[in-house]
Parts: structure tokens; C-alpha cells; sequence
């Protein structure tokens, strides 16, 4: 069978609509018929078939817009030799290999940045001089080559201290390797608990509606500050679930909240929000942009790799309904958010039909019991439904 | 040692071009009044009664004909010099030069090669106001496929078209109307001069001044201003704008430390933004000061004569800027 | 078979074989080209040349083949028509390194200096005065070659070719300008773009010899052109030849055509040159069916062939991107 697949006129078309099907069903086609018009940003072209034969069957409706390469019809070649085709994704290949943006260097201290020539620089490194100790008297009070010669020539060679190592940052095989290795071990060593929860998400939805209605898209909240907001809040109502298992449970003071973040290589980074109890939701959302992207780029600082006292994975709109996490060890839980779907569901004696989220949560049976896990569930879903109070 | 021989700009440029019509039988000249006027500045004056007019064609004011015209005759075997009679009428043939000359090779994968020589007055300085004083070298400069060469000094006007001939692809020939009148000196026996390389016109310590064309006489003249107070600067012709000779550029730096960079053309997305970068790129670690840039002011030139000149840095205006980088 | 005086134009059957088969080779050839670039193959610009094979191949025909060709970005028929082969054409759009161009030009810019194609230029009318180059370079040297330059009707609106025509008549140079004129330059009608529609009348103005044809009839555009020939080489100057033509496909691949009627292109249909002239070749008895369906099964094969061997090419290596910018080193 001949797949027919809706062409590619131009690199500047990504999609057309199927205005009108020319052939129908049992209908011949010969090479350069015309099988159907369809609607491009051009205007409506026809399109023409390259093969012979029996048109089999329509893939696709009249007015139905699909990308390029998109099976529209089956064709029943005439002869019965004529070439399966082969089913091949239509991806673009990038010939180029991406080069992974490198992290820039981090400030060493907050020190006032002192102003040196690059030369002088270079020459001070090499004989050791620390500059923080010289008066520049180049432009705008720069230290250049000379400053340094000079104190050469009168201290001697001393031992700078050693430059602090620039965090490596990670690669995507490296962090597969990581999950992998974090995740084999959890599982092997965590007794874990599972608690699932419906939760109505009717006034938490209403609540962004609200807050973003006169908001710049930048600027517009998503629903996962307002998940990482109520954990916070829920984690301090219940710290034992903020902790550590380090042959023995051990609370953590501050409420970090790590996040999945899926990378478009493939694996996951776990960023943290760091302190995210004493932050507000605007805050929240705010880091969230500044994280994804460096994560993405891996360019993240250590300390939002590392310091995450709790985990979340949050599926988001239109996936799975539920999410079960694998704990990240050291931490004692991970808490799930599945997409939120409109289900019956009954408030108050009433059944109607309500935007609704599954929240699991995961628990180190080692450091908490299911009635703590169900206990943060419940403190979960009154902030999550009430995020005007978050 | 050759014995050195007092010259013009424009009689060095005269022999150069004789020079090449009587060694080699393919070459010939086509350009606007290039044989019965002799020349728009008398650089071709009686080469007509000497070469005939098929070695020495005068072409109509078709700009984009008789350049396409030289890069057809290079296809077809010939060693064709194309005059455009200033840099200002080149625009009108932009689209032969950049769309033609220098992608016919690359188009038919190595097949064709354009081995034509495109000369073109340029340069500022008679008052010739916004349509006849331009500095196009950062256009050309900025094309892969054609080479730009600069004629700064004397002897270049009495090298560079030679060597240019015997490149297979084409080569653009910025020549400086201004100078044409100017007496240099230059070895008896000049020719070929290499094509490849900038060349260091005056070797000091200080401080590289980095310039082409009409910059580096300026250059010269500001280093000698600075030596008498006691500065001693380097004067880099760059010669080749493209392909840049980034080796010569980065060896002075390395040793002065310092750099300014001159030129007519105006200052943004010009050479110097080129030499400027390219030493950032590779040099920073050399620099023990900022690198500065003196340019055409960014204006239309303007008509009357004190204007024109506050318009270009002068070698003044150079000294000035140097003493200011090393006093600070 | 015998052969046979016909018409105003002398064809044998070997001949009449072969042109019929090259351009049957040429309207397959793009039906395929469409069909790949439907499918992503083939990128970029594609510009077919169905309707036109008559000129192409009826000009050429005439052509030696030491005489050079200069075409435009609609230029698979010249070159086909001009020996190179359809294989080497294919590999080029499909980018690949055994292509005529080495993968480096694409379909708007087929070269083979062994076969005297100088391109494929995509600049309308940028080409001209090349061709008057390269024709000077052959008086210069008194070679007895010419230089023929295809270009649609759009560039005889541009400076370039007005430039172009009075040089060649100036510098008297052998070269032939072939102006196919398919009536739009783009979408745009040619009552909308030239003063004098009747562009044959535009060589007076430079005082070259000039003629107009039928450029869907094949024996018209021999008669044609032979005659321009003779007077080129009779003159040693230029000569202007347009042939009135029609493209049945639309501009390039992405083209709605909103700048014309179904009904214009049903017309001009009945005009195509391949079965008229493969129909005078059966009538004059020059042809038999069979031979037609020899050549049908042929034309199928060389194309399926070009097809294989584009798909079986290499990718150049990344690591030789720099290279063809100048003749003796890579670029920075």
C-alpha cells in the first residue's frame, strides 16, 4: 500500500488544511492527478499524486489542518511490484552538533571587582602576585603591566592562593548516569509507602485565572509555583517529611523543593527552589524561569543541584493521570502531581463534574509512617485549594 | 640594495599596469574612459597608442555590463582588469562582484575559478561631497571568496595589480585617488610584491598602529610626531583586508601591547570592528590597554573643506589619541 | 528507416529518436524532481521546465560542444539538453557530492565546465553579462565557438539586460541570447512588466539581428535557431532569439497560482511540444509506437537510475565546509 502523505512545498510550510478531497474511494489515479486541494498560507494549492493506482481508503477529513508528512490516504499500487514505503517520522535531521553552552564563571566573591588589564592580569598570575594588594595606575585606575612589574620587582615571588575550581557541569550522559545510579539505589535500599489523593482543583484553577488575567505572558503564574508553594507550606506542617535518612531521620531546617525537569536530550535535572517557604508565589514562579532554562543548558550552580530537602514530579496538562516517584536519596519522600482532568466528582453531597488532580506521595517507611505521609497529603490539598492563602 | 627611485603613487600604478599588458597577452584593460580620455586620473594616459583598442577598451557607464563583462571574460579564459572608475559607481555593480565573482567557484563545486582583477579609485579629500568620497573597503572586505588588497604605499601601486593577476580568483584593488600626486620612493627594480601577508611600515614598542590605504602614510606621520616625545610606535599596514592577516596583527600586539586602529571608513561594522574583535578573540591576554579605533566621523561627507578634514582622522588627531592612551 | 525531408525543418529518424527521447527524458526528470521534493528530498528552490522542452532541446540541438551555455535557476532541461547527466543532476539536488555542482549549488545551480554549462544564476538577468564576457574571451582568442544565453522574459526587464544587449552589439560578440518567454515572471503577466511585449523588437533598439518563435513547436524552434546560428557565425556578432513558450507547472513548488486561470493552462496544454512532436514523427512514419514506448521505458529507467544513484551518494564531510571559497586554500 502506498501511503500518501500530505507534501512538503516549501521549507516555509509546516502544515496544510485539507480543503477538499478531489478523489474519493475506488477512484483510478494516475501519475500527476489531482487528489485534493489543500490550504497553505500561499492559498489553496492542488496536489498532485506521483503514483498509480486505487485510492483505498481517506486518513484524513476535509478541513482537518495537518503537519507535513502526515498519512492522508492509502493508495493500492497498480502493479504488485511496486515499493512498500516505509514509515519514517518526519523529523528534520540537524547536521550540526549543538554545542552545549558553557556555564559561565561564577563570581568568587562579592568582593569589588578589581580593575586589571588582561595582560597584567596574565603576569600577575604567573608570578603569583595577588592583586587585591596593588593601586593600578592605568586608565580609570586599572592595573597594568607596569603596576605589576613593579611589585615583582619589590616583593619577590610569593604563593598566591590557589583559585577555587569552577563547578564542572554536567553532561547528559553523566547525568543519566547519576539518575540511573540515584535511582537504582533508592529502590534498592527504600522501603518505599505509597498515599494517593483526589483533590478538587476547581477554585485552585479560578485562583491563577484571576491572578493572570492582567499579567504579561512572561510573567504569567503556572501551576506548578502554586505545587511547590504548598508543599512548602505542608512541609513545615509536617518536617518530618523535610528530612534526611541518615541511619536515622534527620529534619532539615531549611524547606528546599526540588523539581523534575525533563531535558530535550533525554534524562532528567532535579533543580532546586531554594528556601521556597519564605518565598511567594511570584518569587517562586520567578525562579522557575531563571531555572529552566539554565538547566536546560545545564548552567545551574551546584548548590541547586544538591541542596533539595524534597522532591516533586508534576506531569502536567494532558499527561498521565497519576505519577508515583522514586525517593532521591537521602530524601524520605516525593510527592507526585498527575494531570489535572475534568472527572465527576462529588463536593458536598453534590456530583458534578470538576477539574480534579491525583496527588501520590512516596515515603521512606524507614523515616515515616503512612499515617505522617497521609497527614501531608491532607495539609497538601487545603493549601493547594486555598492558594490565596499561600 | 637595489637603488631607491623617486616616484608618484600614480606613476608607480602606470608602470605597474604597462608592466603587466606587455608580459602577458591576456591580460587587457576595460574600464570608463580608460583609452581615449587616458584614464579619469591619467593612470592609463597613451596606453591606447600603445596597446590598440582591443587591449585597451573604453567601456560604456554600465557598471554592472562591463564588470559582469570581466568576470564572463575570466570564465572564458581571459586575465581581464576591470576599472571601476571610483568606488562610489561599484554599488552599481555589487551584484556581479558578490553574487558572481566570488561565488561561481563555490557554486559549481570547485569547477570555475574567477581570476579577474577589479581596480577602483577611492579615497576622500578634494571636496567632492556625499556621493563621491567613499570608503567601501568594509563592504568587500566583508565577502568570502574575493580578496581585497589595499594599495597603501607606493610600493604596492607598483606591485599589487601584478601579483593580483596571478590569482586564481578575484581580487579587488582599492587605489587612492588622494595620493596619486604623492612622491615616494621605491627600489629601481620593484614589482610582485607578496599578497598575503600585512606588513609592519615602522617598527616600535609602544604601541601598534593598526591602518590600510590612506592610513598608513597618516600613521607614519603621527609615529614621527610621537618620537619626538619620546613614544615609539609601530605602524602595521594591514594590506590584505580579506583574507585578514590575523598572524601579523596578533605578533605586534604581542609586542606593544597596545593598539589603535585607523581608518577613513566609518567606524561602525568596519575593519577596525574586525581587527578590534580579532584581537580580543585571540590577543586579549597581550592587551595591557583597551584597543581604540580613530574613524570617519559617521556623516554623509560633507562639502566644504574644513568639514572634510574634521571628518577623517588626521595624523594629528592620531598623535593626540596615542599620547592620551599612554598617559593615562 | 529512411530519411525523409519533412516540414520546413529536416530531421531524420535517428535524430527524431533522439530528440523526442531527450525531451520526454526532460518532462520525466521533473515529475520526479517534484515528486522528491514533495517527500523533502530535494530543498530549497525547485523551478521545473515542463512546457518549455522544446526550446531547450530545439536550441541546443544546434549548439557544438565546445559552445557554452549560461542558464537560469530553471535550468534542469538546458543542462540535460546540453549532455550533462541526469544522474549527476539528481545527486545535486539532492545535496549530495557527487553532483555536477559537488552538492554546493543545488537545483538553481547545475555547473559542468566539462560539458560548457556555466550555471545556473539565480539573480535575474545577473547572468547576461557573463555571457557577453565569455563571448568576448572567445573573439579575443579567436575561437570559433559561441556562448548561449538562456533567461526568461523577466530579465529582459532588468538594467543587466539592456546593459547586456548593447555591449554584445558594441564589442560585436558571438553570443546567443535566448529569451523563453513563458508570459509571467513570477506571477506577475508580462502586460504588466513590458512596454513592448513584442520583445524581439527590443534588438532594434541595439541593432541585433532578432526573431521570434513558437517556442512549443520543436521544428520552428530548429528552423530558428539554425538560422541565428548562421548569422552568428556569419557575423561574428550577437543574435536575438524569443521564444514564445508557456510553463504548464506553477513558478516553484510553493505556488498557489492566483495570477492565472485553470482554463489558460487547459489551452496551452493542447500545445505541448512533447506529443506534437512525437505525433509528426509517427504521422511521417519516422517513428514507429513501439520506438515510443522504447523510449518511454527508457526515459523511465535513466530517471529510476538517477534516482538510486541521488539516494546512494555521500554527504560531504562537515570538516570541508571551507572549501571552494578560493582556488589554492581553504577560507579562515
Amino acid at each position: 500500500m502506498i501511503r500518501f502523505k500530505m507534501p512538503s512545498l516549501g521549507a516555509d510550510m509546516k502544515d496544510g488544511t485539507l480543503a477538499e478531497w478531489r478523489k474519493q474511494p475506488g477512484d483510478f489515479l494516475q501519475r500527476g492527478d489531482i487528489i485534493a486541494d489543500v490550504d497553505t498560507q500561499k492559498g489553496l494549492i492542488e496536489i498532485e499524486v506521483f503514483s498509480e493506482g486505487t485510492l483505498e481508503k481517506l486518513l484524513v477529513q476535509e478541513g482537518e489542518k495537518v503537519p507535513v508528512g502526515t498519512v492522508l490516504a492509502l493508495i493500492r499500487p497498480v502493479k504488485g511490484h511496486e515499493k512498500e514505503e516505509e514509515e519514517l517520522p518526519v523529523t528534520s535531521v540537524d547536521l550540526h552538533p549543538i554545542e552545549e553552552a558553557k556555564p559561565s564563571e561564577l563570581p568568587k566573591s562579592t568582593k569589588e571587582r578589581i580593575k586589571i588589564s588582561p595582560l597584567a592580569r596574565k603576569i600577575a598570575e604567573e608570578n603569583h602576585v595577588d592583586i587585591t594588594q596593588l593601586k593600578g595606575t592605568g586608565p580609570e585606575g586599572a592595573i597594568v603591566k607596569a603596576d605589576i612589574e613593579k611589585a615583582v620587582s619589590k616583593k619577590g615571588k610569593e604563593e598566591a592562593e590557589p583559585i577555587d575550581l569552577k563547578p564542572v557541569p554536567p553532561s547528559v550522559e553523566s547525568i543519566r548516569m547519576a539518575v540511573a545510579a540515584a535511582m537504582s539505589r533508592s529502590n534498592r535500599e527504600i522501603p518505599h509507602y505509597y498515599l494517593e489523593k483526589r483533590v478538587d482543583m476547581s477554585n485552585t484553577l479560578e485562583w491563577l485565572r484571576e491572578a493572570n488575567k492582567n499579567r504579561p505572558v512572561q510573567k504569567r503564574l503556572l501551576p506548578l509555583a502554586v505545587y511547590i508553594k504548598a508543599v512548602a507550606k505542608a512541609l513545615d506542617e509536617v518536617p518530618d517529611l523535610n528530612a534526611v535518612w541518615d541511619n536515622g531521620l534527620v529534619r532539615k531546617n531549611e524547606i528546599n523543593i526540588g523539581f523534575v525537569v525533563s531535558l530535550r536530550s533525554g534524562g532528567i535535572v532535579v533543580p532546586s527552589i531554594l528556601q521556597a517557604d519564605s518565598k511567594t508565589v511570584d518569587e517562586i514562579m520567578d525562579a522557575i524561569n531563571d531555572i529552566i532554562p539554565r538547566a536546560r543548558a545545564f548552567r545551574l550552580r551546584s548548590s541547586e543541584l544538591s541542596e533539595s530537602t524534597f522532591t516533586i514530579s508534576s506531569i502536567g496538562e494532558g499527561g498521565a493521570d497519576k505519577v508515583y516517584g522514586i525517593i532521591y536519596p537521602p530524601q524520605v519522600g516525593i510527592a507526585g502531581f498527575g494531570g489535572i482532568s475534568e472527572q465527576a466528582f462529588a463536593v458536598n453531597g453534590m456530583l458534578g463534574i470538576h477539574p480534579v488532580m491525583d496527588i501520590t506521595l512516596a515515603g521512606d517507611h524507614r523515616a515515616t509512617d503512612g499515617l505522617i505521609g497521609s497527614r501531608f497529603l491532607g495539609a497538601l490539598t487545603k493549601y493547594l485549594q486555598n492558594p490565596e492563602n499561600l | 640594495m637595489s637603488k631607491m627611485i623617486k616616484i608618484t603613487y600614480r606613476e608607480a600604478l602606470k608602470q605597474a599596469l604597462r608592466e603587466a599588458l606587455q608580459t602577458d597577452e591576456k591580460v587587457f584593460l576595460m574600464g570608463e574612459d580608460v583609452g581615449r580620455y587616458g584614464g579619469a586620473f591619467a593612470v592609463s594616459k597613451g596606453f591606447l597608442e600603445e596597446f590598440g583598442p582591443d587591449r585597451i577598451m573604453d567601456v560604456p557607464l554600465s557598471e554592472s555590463g562591463f564588470t559582469g563583462a570581466g568576470i564572463g571574460a575570466a570564465l572564458g579564459g581571459m586575465k581581464p582588469i576591470v576599472e571601476v572608475m571610483t568606488v562610489n559607481f561599484s554599488l552599481l555593480a555589487m551584484d556581479q562582484i558578490i553574487n558572481n565573482a566570488s561565488t561561481l567557484l563555490h557554486m559549481s563545486g570547485g569547477q570555475v575559478n574567477v581570476s579577474v582583477v577589479i581596480r577602483m579609485g577611492c579615497g576622500i579629500g578634494s571636496q567632492l561631497a556625499a556621493q563621491h568620497s567613499h570608503s567601501w573597503e568594509p563592504f568587500y572586505a566583508h565577502v568570502p571568496g574575493l580578496i581585497v588588497l589595499s594599495v597603501g604605499v607606493h610600493e604596492d601601486a607598483r606591485g599589487m595589480v601584478l601579483t593580483a593577476l596571478k590569482s586564481p580568483d578575484p581580487v579587488i584593488l582599492f587605489e587612492y585617488t588622494s595620493m596619486l600626486n604623492m612622491e615616494g620612493e621605491i627600489p629601481e627594480n620593484s614589482g610582485e610584491v607578496d599578497i598575503s601577508k600585512a606588513k609592519v611600515r615602522r617598527s616600535g614598542n609602544d604601541i601598534s598602529l593598526i591602518t590600510y590605504g590612506t592610513g598608513v602614510y597618516k600613521c607614519l606621520e603621527a609615529a614621527a610626531l610621537l618620537a619626538e616625545d619620546g613614544i615609539d610606535a609601530e605602524v602595521l599596514d594591514l594590506r590584505v583586508l580579506r583574507p585578514m592577516d590575523e598572524e601579523s596583527i596578533l605578533e605586534s600586539i604581542s609586542k606593544t601591547h597596545r593598539a589603535l586602529v585607523v581608518e577613513d571608513a566609518w567606524r561602525s561594522v568596519s575593519i577596525s570592528s574586525e581587527v578590534s574583535a580579532r584581537i580580543m578573540e585571540k590577543g586579549f591576554f597581550e592587551l595591557d590597554l583597551p584597543v581604540e579605533r580613530l574613524c570617519g566621523v559617521e556623516v554623509p561627507m560633507p562639502y566644504p573643506k574644513h568639514l572634510e578634514t574634521a571628518a577623517l582622522p588626521q595624523p594629528m588627531d592620531i598623535a593626540d589619541k596615542v599620547k592620551k592612551m599612554l598617559r593615562s | 528507416m529512411q530519411k525523409k525531408t519533412v516540414g520546413k525543418s529536416k530531421v531524420s529518424s535517428k535524430q527524431g529518436n533522439k530528440l523526442l527521447h531527450q525531451m520526454m527524458l526532460i518532462r520525466r526528470f521533473e515529475e520526479k524532481s517534484a515528486e522528491a521534493y514533495t517527500e523533502t528530498k530535494i530543498r530549497g528552490f525547485l523551478h521545473l521546465y515542463s512546457g518549455e522542452e522544446a526550446v531547450a532541446v530545439g536550441v541546443t540541438q544546434a549548439l557544438g560542444e565546445n559552445d557554452n551555455v549560461l542558464s537560469t535557476y530553471r535550468e534542469h532541461g538546458h543542462a540535460i539538453a546540453k549532455g550533462l547527466d541526469p544522474k549527476t543532476i539528481m545527486a545535486e539536488m539532492y545535496g549530495k557530492q557527487e553532483g555536477c555542482s559537488k552538492g554546493r549549488g543545488g537545483s538553481m545551480h547545475l555547473f559542468d565546465a566539462s560539458k560548457k554549462f556555466f550555471g545556473g544564476s539565480a539573480i535575474v538577468g545577473g547572468h547576461l553579462p557573463l555571457a557577453v564576457g565569455m563571448a568576448l574571451a572567445s573573439k579575443k582568442q579567436n575561437l570559433d565557438n559561441i556562448t548561449c544565453c538562456f533567461f526568461g522574459e523577466g530579465a529582459g526587464a532588468e538594467g543587466e539586460f539592456h546593459e547586456s544587449m548593447n555591449l554584445a552589439s558594441l564589442w560585436k560578440v558571438p553570443v546567443l541570447f535566448v529569451c523563453e518567454n513563458n508570459l509571467y515572471a513570477m506571477g506577475t503577466a508580462i502586460r504588466f512588466t513590458h512596454s513592448i511585449q513584442e520583445l524581439e523588437k527590443r534588438g532594434d533598439s541595439y541593432g541585433i539581428p532578432s526573431a521570434s518563435v513558437d517556442g512549443m513547436d520543436l521544428l520552428a524552434v530548429m528552423d530558428a535557431v539554425k538560422k541565428a546560428v548562421s548569422t552568428i557565425k556569419k557575423t561574428g556578432g550577437p543574435y536575438f532569439l524569443v521564444c514564445n513558450t508557456y510553463r504548464f507547472r506553477a513558478h516553484s513548488m510553493f505556488d498557489a497560482e492566483l495570477y492565472r486561470e485553470k482554463s489558460e493552462v487547459e489551452e496551452w496544454k493542447k500545445k505541448d511540444p512533447i506529443p506534437k512532436f512525437r505525433d509528426y514523427l509517427l504521422n511521417a512514419n519516422l517513428l514507429s509506437e513501439k520506438e515510443v514506448d522504447a523510449i518511454e521505458k527508457s526515459v523511465e529507467k535513466e530517471v529510476d537510475e538517477a534516482i538510486d544513484f541521488a539516494e546512494n551518494g555521500t554527504w560531504e564531510d562537515i570538516r570541508d565546509l571551507t572549501k571552494f571559497v578560493y582556488s589554492e586554500k581553504e577560507a579562515e
